[in-house]
């Protein structure tokens, strides 16, 4: 800017005192431009690399900044604490980062990968960085977002392909987010891009469209199993536990058999050694007692009754009352229940 | 008249000089290195530095080559693999111009630059593929073994969830198309950092048959999935009915025991009693004959008795028999 002021009175003093104003106006517009290029701002969220010449001088924090104008100085503002990510495989629209996600017609190529059983699977990811080094993201690499996004698309596909097609659908998805941190962070370090990688988080992993279906049916054969195992071990669960219920009931009831079989025969056993004492004192009158007690017991029962004198045998033949057989004549001894 | 050309001469001088000055003057960037050429032809060595140089104006011309890494990104190519599948290769490197000079004589430009290694690395590409099945260039690591899926445990045998072995592996082989690709690059002033393999996906024409397989393979699992259910019920069912019928024997076993030890306690009982003496013996035949009455004669019954039995015989006369 010095130089400017020195050398406009330098062409203003020689001569043509009318254009003075002219003049005048030209120098003004000229020191508001060179003042108006000689400062910049920078965003809360990034950096500034100041360049002279093309040649690094410094890096200023966010806030307001003075350079030298006119393209002495030239200032690349890079956005050191912004998250960036970079989608594979898919795109969230509306992204300000045009390295965010390739075109939709890439999306399909970028998310097929063949797996370590040779099987094919479609891998969706996002790596998330940041620029860590300005510098280094400046200067060191040409175009630090393209390259981080041909390394990403590399080590997951070393990754994946290291792997079957169940791991990487199923089983192995932290691990692969891991293990693929940790190889592209050596990899952007290798390649000094001044770029920090914080994350790699897998989405959608799936088999092949046409695949999907067979893969689906893996998990029915799954259920399936598992369902058909419950069915029978339902059905078991209906069954015995009843059954021994009602073992346990038959046993029980077989011990109170035995409890009552003993105890009748002890109870049918005192009262007969009872009799037996008594019997034994006067075996003749017991015994008819006996008899005749039975046959005041029974004989009441007995609605039709027939007494008959030893020596009327004839009268038997009046004796077919009620069309009731009568024993023959031959039985009635035993029918007489004499002892 | 002086007095009004002497202020133009010396306007026409600032001119001039300014234009002196810009011709003189050049920049270099951070990301640049330059070869300064008089007439077309370079001369001394590469400026590297950044900043502000000088060169003789008008009569040398600045020539700016990047200094950076720079990449290359290869066509994606169909080729096949030593196995006879075809796939198709997409892979990229990255590359720096390490001597301008050289760089600046055989390829002038970025471009030519492009295509010699589009050149080169494309036919060592397709050499290293050619020479190699397609599961060298998928895994890396020989040693890694897979973990297994239990849920999809137990195909013995099978060759699902196993990893296919390799010799060399994607990384062996990457450096091998960079170890012959280096050389032939060298000449050109360009270093060669690395080739990696970008993309590799199976053909068109292959990826069906590869489908087929993942649906083969993965009916394989369903259907074991299925008969090992219907296996693992049937046996539940065995084991239900082999449970019923052992504790049912079981119990009609103990109930047998049970009631056979309490007719024998009981008949022992009873023998005891009953058969103790000729006496006992006798009145247990008469109780019991009189019960066996009891029980047999009801009022369905029709009694003849005749006057010489027992009961009636005081009918006829007092003193009986």
């Amino acid at each position: 800017m010095p130089e400017r002021m020195i050398r406009l009175p330098d062409l203003n003093t020689h001569g043509w005192p009318v254009h003075r104003t002219v003049l005048a106006v030209v120098g003004t517009l000229l020191v508001a431009i060179a003042a108006w290029s000689s400062v910049f701002t920078v965003p809360a969220e990034s950096e500034g690399v100041v360049l002279r010449f093309g040649r690094f001088t410094k890096t200023v924090p966010p806030g307001l900044h003075f350079k030298m104008p006119l393209g002495i100085d030239r200032v690349a503002v890079v956005p050191v604490r912004r998250q960036l990510k970079q989608e594979f495989g898919f795109g969230t629209p509306g992204a300000t980062n045009r390295w965010q996600s390739s075109g939709r017609q890439e999306w399909s190529d970028e998310k097929s990968m063949v797996t370590g059983d040779l099987n094919a699977a479609l891998v969706e990811w996002v790596v998330q960085y940041r620029i860590d080094a300005p510098d280094l993201y400046l200067f060191k690499v040409r175009n630090a977002d393209a390259t981080l996004r041909d390394a990403s698309e590399s080590i997951m596909r070393e990754v994946v392909g290291d792997r079957t097609v169940d791991e990487v659908i199923t089983i192995g998805r932290q691990e692969i987010e891991v293990q693929s941190l940790q190889k592209l962070q050596e990899l952007t370090a290798s390649y000094e891009m001044g770029i920090k990688i914080d994350q790699v988080q897998l989405k959608n992993v799936n088999p092949p469209e046409r695949v999907q279906d067979s893969f689906n049916e893996v998990n029915q054969a799954q259920q399936e199993k598992e369902r058909a195992i419950n069915v029978a071990n339902g059905e078991y669960n209906k069954v015995v536990p009843r059954a021994r219920g009602e073992a346990a009931q038959k046993i029980r009831a077989a011990e109170g058999y035995a409890k009552k079989r003993i105890n009748e025969a002890k109870g049918d056993v005192a009262a007969f050694v009872a009799l037996l004492a008594e019997y034994s004192k006067a075996p003749e009158v017991t015994r008819q007692r006996l008899y005749l007690e039975t046959m005041a017991e029974v004989l009441p029962r007995v609605r039709r009754k027939i007494i008959l004198d030893e020596d009327a045998k004839g009268v038997l033949p009046l004796l077919n009352l009620g069309g009731d057989t009568l024993a023959p004549p031959s039985r009635r001894g035993a029918e007489g229940g004499s002892h | 008249m002086p007095a009004k050309v002497i202020p133009f001469a010396a306007a026409v001088a600032v001119l001039l000089l300014i234009a002196f000055f810009a011709s003189a003057a050049y920049t270099v960037s951070e990301t640049e290195q330059v070869i300064i050429t008089q007439f077309g032809k370079p001369i001394d060595e590469p400026v590297t530095e950044a900043g502000l140089h000088f060169k003789i104006p008008f009569v040398q011309e600045v020539n700016t080559i990047d200094k950076r890494i720079l990449e290359w990104d290869g066509q994606r190519t169909e080729m096949p693999t030593k196995d006879k599948l075809y796939i198709s290769v997409d892979t990229y490197g990255r590359w720096r111009i390490t001597e301008p000079l050289n760089y600046f004589r055989r390829l002038r430009d970025e471009r030519s630059a492009q295509s010699r290694l589009e050149d080169i690395l494309g036919s060592e590409t397709r050499n290293a593929i050619a020479k190699h099945d397609l599961i060298e260039v998928i895994r890396t690591s020989k040693e890694r073994v897979p973990t297994p899926d239990e849920t999809l445990e137990g195909n013995e045998g099978g060759r699902i969830g196993v990893l296919h072995p390799i010799t060399k592996g994607r990384k062996k082989i990457e450096e091998e198309i960079r170890a012959a690709a280096k050389e032939k690059l060298a000449e050109f002033g360009i270093e060669l950092l690395d080739v990696r393999f970008k993309r590799i996906n199976y053909n068109p024409s292959v990826v069906t048959k590869i489908y087929d397989r993942m649906i083969s393979e993965r009916q394989q699992i369903a259907s074991r999935f299925r008969s090992e259910g219907e296996g693992e019920a049937a046996k539940i069912v065995g084991d239900k009915e082999r449970d019923l019928s052992g504790i049912e024997s079981e119990a009609y076993k103990t109930v047998q025991e049970i009631r056979g030890a309490a007719d024998a306690t009981a008949t022992e009982i009873y023998a005891q009693a009953y058969d103790q003496s000729p006496e006992s013996r006798s009145l247990y035949e008469f109780v019991k004959s009189l019960d066996t009455y009891r029980e047999v004669v009801d009022s369905d019954s029709t009694l003849v008795l005749t006057t010489g039995g027992d009961l009636f015989r005081f009918l006829n006369k007092m003193s009986g028999q």
